[in-house]
């Protein structure tokens, strides 16, 4: 569904490219996790792949199909993301029935083609929130209504740029069983970007690792789980994420 | 048994003039151990770190029977007996270095300020000879270099450091963390901790560890105290929190996703409102 | 962070008739009540600023006055009487009259409508010009924003009183035509401050989700980006407002303004000049009435970022 083949973004003029030479391929139907720590570039690619930083060298096709680097609008449709901050990804001073409804004014539909109280209903939203602002929701309703919103123009596959590290451990686990609902239900080809391999390893079927730029080992999550993996970073970040705390010698 | 450094009885704190209680009397004491304090955000366990402190604003209103340190009654203490409590015998380290830092001074002549300013007597050499030691313990290599640095020039874990060595050069006696490790990387988090586990035992601090990341807390800390909606709702050595009895803990700990045993499904914390009325009151140590 | 509204069981409580649980219902029904509350909400923060509330009942009070104008005085504000020139205040004329026998304070009172008029109309005309260039130059930038900040840059460079006084005497003498002049001078300082916001709003991932929603830029900057916008150009207009006022009392202490006879505070001022050590009144009346007014704003506009403004708060 997703190819990505040699990706390389710089940003500005500067020499050291962010990510360096980057493939990946994602099945349809498919959960990738992406996971790597601050600065390794993991959110680059979901920029670069979503069409909002047309600066970068490479190909990536969707579906079979090698983009323009400058997406048109009938892209939208097939692909939409979900950002990490639930309280920076709503319009401020939008109600959430005129932010489920934006994508279809944006994309030249009638704005009455949809049921918004079903939208809501189905990312398990109460309907009579919807002439609420984001600030009178909870961090946890505000990313529902963030998936909903990404949902409505129907889009085949999703980017997940940290869906949950802004949330409370509690929040976290709905909105996960959500975003693996979803999936299933329709069919959806998640590519979900995180720092956290526990929550990669619940998601996602295969899992690649980033450092500095590069992908330095994509593995399945079987394989993961049994410590299987051979590049020295993955092992280090696997057993960081293990541990947790355990008593360490530094 | 060591005895206690802080003992907090029925501590309520309120915002708002009066509507908002964050905390509704909360109960524990610390002893020479790292204690824990766990919660999800509006469960107060901020708030209690900064009351300690005296660090809340005018506008809150702090009551509890009892909150000592030392025998110091915290709660009648002015701002001049504070003055000499904070950073030279309570330390506090918060989240992000970034704005913890005076971002327009080099970070060794932060450190040795501090110090200067809890020991006035002490000449600019001595300062600048402590702050270089202080920089060592917490393993800072090439001392000299990183103290000419400036706070935007070092790295996250860099920066705890630096932190960790601002507020033990005074020599405190307890040490309160809010979420230290939160805002860095997960293979970095790792060495702060064993940093602050081994300042810990060699200078016998008590440490008060506020985070909202439970499987951290359990592997660190001794003690763990579960705090939900201002209030205290459990209390329980760290290693026996599977044997968590508490509604709270127990679907705290289920819906954590974890890479070994992966449940198809997390489990769904379902809130009882009869937690708002838990309240727990110390167990003996 | 806890959500704010209140529960159902907290709503129910709410003394009051219908309209005051209407305002505060957690479950708004539609756009309007649902704006509506918002607004009820910004109102309860202003109420707490005294001098705010001071600087809004003068606001109301001119508003009032110049509406009512010929409500609140019997005389005439143009018709000369020169047996009764220069007469103090009296029971008969509350603030004298001035050098052609004309009751100062029917002058004062309809000089307000024309204060209302300058201040209505320099709104109007220098909001939606300073947001415009401002988000535009914000959004766009690379040649757009260069030639935009180059002219606006030519417009900051000279003094307010001294461009408005060039455009007037280019234009000519008229109360419209000094209006234009000094809105030509007013709008830089919003332009910037829009762009100012644009350039931090650019980054925001809400305008990065409706790119990716296929918006145009045209729609991006008119339905996402301008309504943040305006809330701090609010506080900018109201806060320059004095500063407006004053360029048009300027302007009409020079004859620039609102031509003679009809009443204008700033020419009202100039011409009492002359008689300043003996007729005291007739500067004095017009002087308070500028300084009042735009103090008013001031203290308005303060309260006001407050509400809309606040830094730090989250």
């Amino acid at each position: 569904m997703i190819e990505i083949s040699n990706l390389t973004v710089r940003f500005g003029a500067s020499l050291r490219p962010v990510v360096k030479n980057l493939s990946l391929a994602v099945g349809k139907g498919a959960a990738f996790g992406l996971v790597g720590e601050s600065g390794c570039g993991k959110s680059t690619v979901l920029r670069a792949l979503s069409g909002l930083n047309p600066q970068y060298e490479g190909r990536i096709r969707l579906d079979g199909e090698t983009l323009d680097r400058r997406r048109d609008r009938p892209f939208f449709r097939r692909l939409q993301m979900v950002f990490q901050d639930p309280y920076g990804s709503l319009h401020p001073r939008k109600t959430i029935r005129s932010q489920i409804k934006e994508p279809l004014r944006n994309q030249g539909l009638a704005t009455n083609s949809i049921d918004v109280d079903a939208v809501l209903r189905s990312v398990g939203l109460d309907p009579s929130l919807s002439y609420r602002f984001p600030h009178q929701l909870s961090g946890g309703q505000r990313q529902r209504v963030a998936i909903a919103r990404a949902l409505v123009l129907d889009p085949a596959v999703l980017l997940l740029d940290e869906p949950t590290s802004a949330l409370d451990v509690s929040v976290q686990a709905e909105i996960l069983n959500l975003l693996d609902d979803l999936r299933k239900d329709r069919g959806l080809t998640y590519l979900l970007v995180s720092h956290d391999l526990a929550v990669v390893s619940h998601m996602c079927s295969t899992v690649a690792i980033m450092e500095a730029g590069e992908i330095v080992e994509q593995v399945e999550i079987e394989r993961l789980r049994q410590g299987a993996v051979e590049h020295p970073y993955s092992q280090r970040l696997l057993r960081a994420s293990r541990l947790y705390g355990k008593q360490v010698t530094p | 048994m060591s005895t206690s450094l802080i003992d907090i009885r029925n501590l309520e704190i309120a915002f708002g003039h009066g509507t908002v209680r964050a905390v509704r009397g909360v109960t524990f004491s610390l002893g020479q151990e790292k204690l824990g304090i766990v919660g999800e955000s509006g469960s107060g366990k901020s708030t209690v770190g900064r009351a300690i402190m005296k660090l809340l604003p005018p506008t809150a209103i702090v009551s509890a029977q009892q909150m000592t340190f030392q025998g110091v009654d915290l709660l009648k203490a002015d701002e001049r007996a504070m003055m000499t409590i904070r950073g030279r015998r309570i330390g506090l380290i918060l989240q992000d270095p970034k704005y913890s830092l005076n971002p327009v001074m080099r970070v060794g002549e932060q450190i040795a300020e501090t110090y200067r300013f809890h020991y006035p007597k002490a000449t600019a050499k001595q300062a600048f000879e402590q702050m270089l030691a202080m920089l060592d313990a917490v393993k800072i290599r090439d001392v000299e270099k990183v103290a000419r640095l400036y706070p935007h020039e070092i790295s996250g874990g860099m920066g705890q450091r630096v932190m960790i060595a601002m507020m033990l050069i005074a020599e405190p006696e307890v040490l309160i963390a809010d979420e230290p490790t939160s805002a860095l990387d997960v293979t970095v988090r790792l060495e702060i901790l064993a940093l602050l586990d081994e300042l810990v035992a060699r200078r016998n601090l008590g440490l008060i560890f506020i985070s909202h990341d439970l499987n951290l807390v359990r592997n660190f800390c001794d003690r763990v105290l579960i705090m939900y909606a201002g209030r205290v709702v459990e209390v329980l050595k760290a290693r026996e929190l599977e044997s968590a009895k508490h509604p709270y803990t127990q679907g705290l700990l289920a819906s954590l996703p974890s890479i070994d045993n992966p449940p198809t499904r997390l489990p769904i914390l379902k809130r009882d409102p009869a937690w708002l009325h838990d309240n727990v009151l110390e167990l003996p140590r | 962070m806890t959500p704010m509204t209140m529960s159902t069981e907290q709503a129910d409580h709410i003394d009051g008739g219908r309209f005051r649980k209407w305002l505060h219902a957690p479950e708004p029904q539609g756009w309007f009540q649902s704006s509506a509350q918002q607004f009820h909400q910004g109102w309860l923060k202003f109420r707490l600023h005294p001098l705010g509330l001071a600087g809004l009942a003068i606001i109301v009070l001119l508003i009032l006055v110049a509406l009512s104008a010929p409500l609140l005085t019997a005389y005439d504000p143009i018709v000369q009487d020169m047996a009764g020139r220069l007469s103090p205040p009296s029971a008969e004329h509350w603030l004298g009259t001035d050098n052609f026998g004309r009751d100062v304070f029917a002058r004062i009172v309809y000089g307000a409508r024309t204060t209302l008029y300058i201040i209505i109309l320099v709104s109007v005309i220098v909001a939606p010009m300073g947001l415009l260039i401002g988000t535009c130059s914000g959004y766009f930038g690379g040649i757009v924003d260069e030639v935009l900040m180059r002219v606006t840059d030519i417009f900051l460079s000279f003094p307010g009183l001294v461009l408005a006084l060039g455009f007037a005497a280019a234009l000519g003498p008229g109360i419209t035509n000094a209006i234009i002049a000094i809105s030509l001078t007013a709008w830089p300082p919003i332009a910037r401050l829009a762009r100012a916001e644009t350039l931090s709003l650019r980054k925001a991932d809400f305008i990065a989700a409706v790119r990716l929603q296929g918006a145009t830029p045209a729609t991006i900057i008119t339905r996402h980006i301008l309504p943040m916008c305006i809330p701090s150009v609010i506080v900018r207009v109201t806060l320059n407002m004095a500063g407006i006022i004053i360029t048009a009392a300027g302007l009409g202490f020079l004859g620039l303004g609102a031509q003679p006879p009809w009443p204008e505070w700033g020419t009202m001022a100039a011409t009492g000049r002359e008689f300043m050590l003996d007729s005291p009144w007739v500067i004095a009346a017009p002087g308070i009435a500028i300084a009042l007014v735009s103090l008013a704003f001031n203290l308005v506009g303060d309260a006001l970022r407050d509400v809309l403004d606040p830094r730090g708060s989250q």
